[in-house]
C-alpha cells in the first residue's frame, strides 16, 4: 500500500514537469513532435532508474558511513555524466534498436535536472532501496506521460489560428498552464 | 567601455530567462513569493559570479579535453557551500527553496557562461559578466514573483496591494508560474514588433 502511494504520487499528484517544475528545459524543447517526445521519454526512463539505484547505493554505502554527506552533490552529477556515457556504450553494442530511438537524446539527458533531482530526492526523503525504486519508476513514467500529451498538443496547435504574438513558446506556457491545472485536481487522490 | 558591456549584457539584451530561455526550472518553481525569488537569485548569483571568477583564473592550465569535468567540480564546490551556510542561517528559506538549492548545479545558466564566456576572457570581465547575468537574473525572477504574489496572495512582503476578494489563490500554484511567463513573452514580442 505505502509503495503504490509512493508511485501515485510520483506519477500524477507530484508530477516531475508540471507540478514540481523540474526539467523543463527539456519539457519545451523537444515536444515539438510525437516522436521526439517519445525517444526523450525512453531515454529518461532508462537512465533515471539506473541512475537513481547507483546514487542510492553510492550515498548510503561509501558517502554516509565516512560521513562524506558534503560532497554528495559532486559525486552524484559525475556518476550520472559517467554512467550515461557507460549506457551509450552498452546500448549500442547490445541493442541497437533502442539506441536508435533515443537518438541524440541520451547524452543530452546528462543536463536533464531530472535525472539529479530524484538522486537527492530519494535520499532527502529516507527511502529504502525498494521505495527510492519505486519512485523513481514513477517520477519516469510521470515524466514520459506529461510530456507525450504535451506533444500531442502541441502538434495540433501548430495547425490552429492563433495570436500573432502568442506564438510559439507563449502559447507553449499557456498550454503547459492549463495542463498543470488538470494535474492539480488529483490532489488529494488516495489520501495523499 | 567594453567592461561596460560585460556587465550590461547580462540585463536586458541577453537576459537569460526572457531572451535565452535558460534556467527555467527555478524561475517558474520558486517565484511563489518575492521572498523566495530573492533568496534564490541570491544564491544562484553567488555561484555564478564564483564559479565564473575560477574558472577565469585557472582557464590557462586547464586542459582542453577535460575542462567540462573540471567546471562541474568548481561549480559544485560553491553550490555545496551556499546550501551549507542557507542550511546554517537561513533554515525557513532553505526549507522553501527545498531540492532546488542543491539543483544550482544543473543550471545551464551557469555552466553555459562559463563555458561561453569565463574559458575565454579575462578575471575582470568574467566577473562583470557574472554579476550582470546574475542581476539580469533577478531581475527576471523577482518580476514574475511580484506579479505571481500580488495577484495571488494579494501583498507583497506583507504589504496589501489588492483587496482580499481579488486574490486569485491559482497564481501561487503551480499554474499560476506558466500563466505568468506566457503572458510576459507574449507582451514582450508585441513590444518588439511595436519597435521594429
Amino acid at each position: 500500500m505505502e509503495l503504490f502511494g509512493i508511485f501515485f504520487s510520483a506519477l500524477l499528484i507530484n508530477n516531475i514537469l508540471l507540478i514540481r517544475f523540474i526539467a523543463l528545459c527539456s519539457f519545451f524543447g523537444v515536444s515539438n513532435k510525437i516522436d521526439t517526445s517519445i525517444g526523450m521519454s525512453l531515454a529518461v526512463i532508462f537512465v533515471m532508474t539506473i541512475s537513481s539505484a547507483v546514487s542510492w547505493a553510492l550515498f548510503h554505502f561509501i558517502l554516509a558511513p565516512l560521513h562524506l554527506e558534503f560532497l554528495r552533490t559532486a559525486t552524484f552529477i559525475l556518476t550520472i555524466a559517467a554512467l550515461v556515457q557507460l549506457e551509450e556504450l552498452y546500448l549500442k553494442k547490445m541493442i541497437p534498436a533502442l539506441y536508435r530511438a533515443m537518438g541524440i537524446y541520451l547524452p543530452l539527458i546528462t543536463t536533464n535536472c531530472a535525472i539529479l533531482a530524484v538522486a537527492f530526492l530519494a535520499i532527502d526523503y529516507r527511502f529504502n532501496f525498494q521505495q527510492a525504486m519505486v519512485y523513481s519508476i514513477g517520477v519516469s513514467l510521470g515524466y514520459s506521460l506529461a510530456i507525450v500529451l504535451f506533444a500531442f498538443i502541441r502538434e495540433r496547435m501548430a495547425l490552429a489560428p492563433i495570436p500573432k504574438w502568442f506564438e510559439g513558446y507563449p502559447i507553449a506556457f499557456i498550454t503547459a498552464a492549463l495542463m498543470s491545472l488538470a494535474f492539480l485536481g488529483f490532489t488529494g487522490m488516495f489520501g495523499l | 567601455m567594453s567592461l561596460l558591456k560585460d556587465f550590461s549584457r547580462g540585463l536586458v539584451a541577453e537576459n537569460p530567462v526572457l531572451r535565452l530561455m535558460i534556467g527555467l526550472c527555478p524561475t517558474l518553481a520558486v517565484s511563489n513569493t518575492v521572498i523566495n525569488a530573492l533568496g534564490m537569485s541570491a544564491a544562484t548569483g553567488f555561484v555564478l559570479v564564483c564559479s565564473n571568477l575560477v574558472v577565469a583564473l585557472i582557464r590557462k592550465i586547464v586542459p582542453d579535453e577535460i575542462r567540462i569535468p573540471i567546471f562541474i567540480i568548481v561549480i559544485s564546490t560553491f553550490v555545496t557551500i551556499s546550501d551549507y551556510v542557507m542550511q546554517a542561517y537561513f533554515q525557513d528559506l532553505h526549507h522553501a527553496l527545498g531540492v532546488f538549492v542543491p539543483l544550482i548545479v544543473v543550471n545551464c545558466i551557469i555552466l553555459g557562461r562559463a563555458e561561453a564566456f569565463a574559458y575565454r576572457n579575462t578575471v575582470l570581465s568574467s566577473t562583470l559578466d557574472g554579476v550582470g547575468m546574475s542581476l539580469g537574473f533577478t531581475l527576471a525572477l523577482g518580476g514574475i514573483a511580484v506579479i505571481r504574489e500580488s495577484l495571488g496572495a494579494g501583498a507583497i512582503l506583507g504589504i496589501k496591494v489588492l483587496p482580499q476578494a481579488l486574490a486569485a489563490t491559482i497564481m501561487i500554484l503551480p499554474p499560476g508560474a506558466f500563466i505568468t511567463i506566457g503572458f510576459l513573452m507574449a507582451a514582450l514580442n508585441k513590444l518588439e514588433n511595436k519597435v521594429l
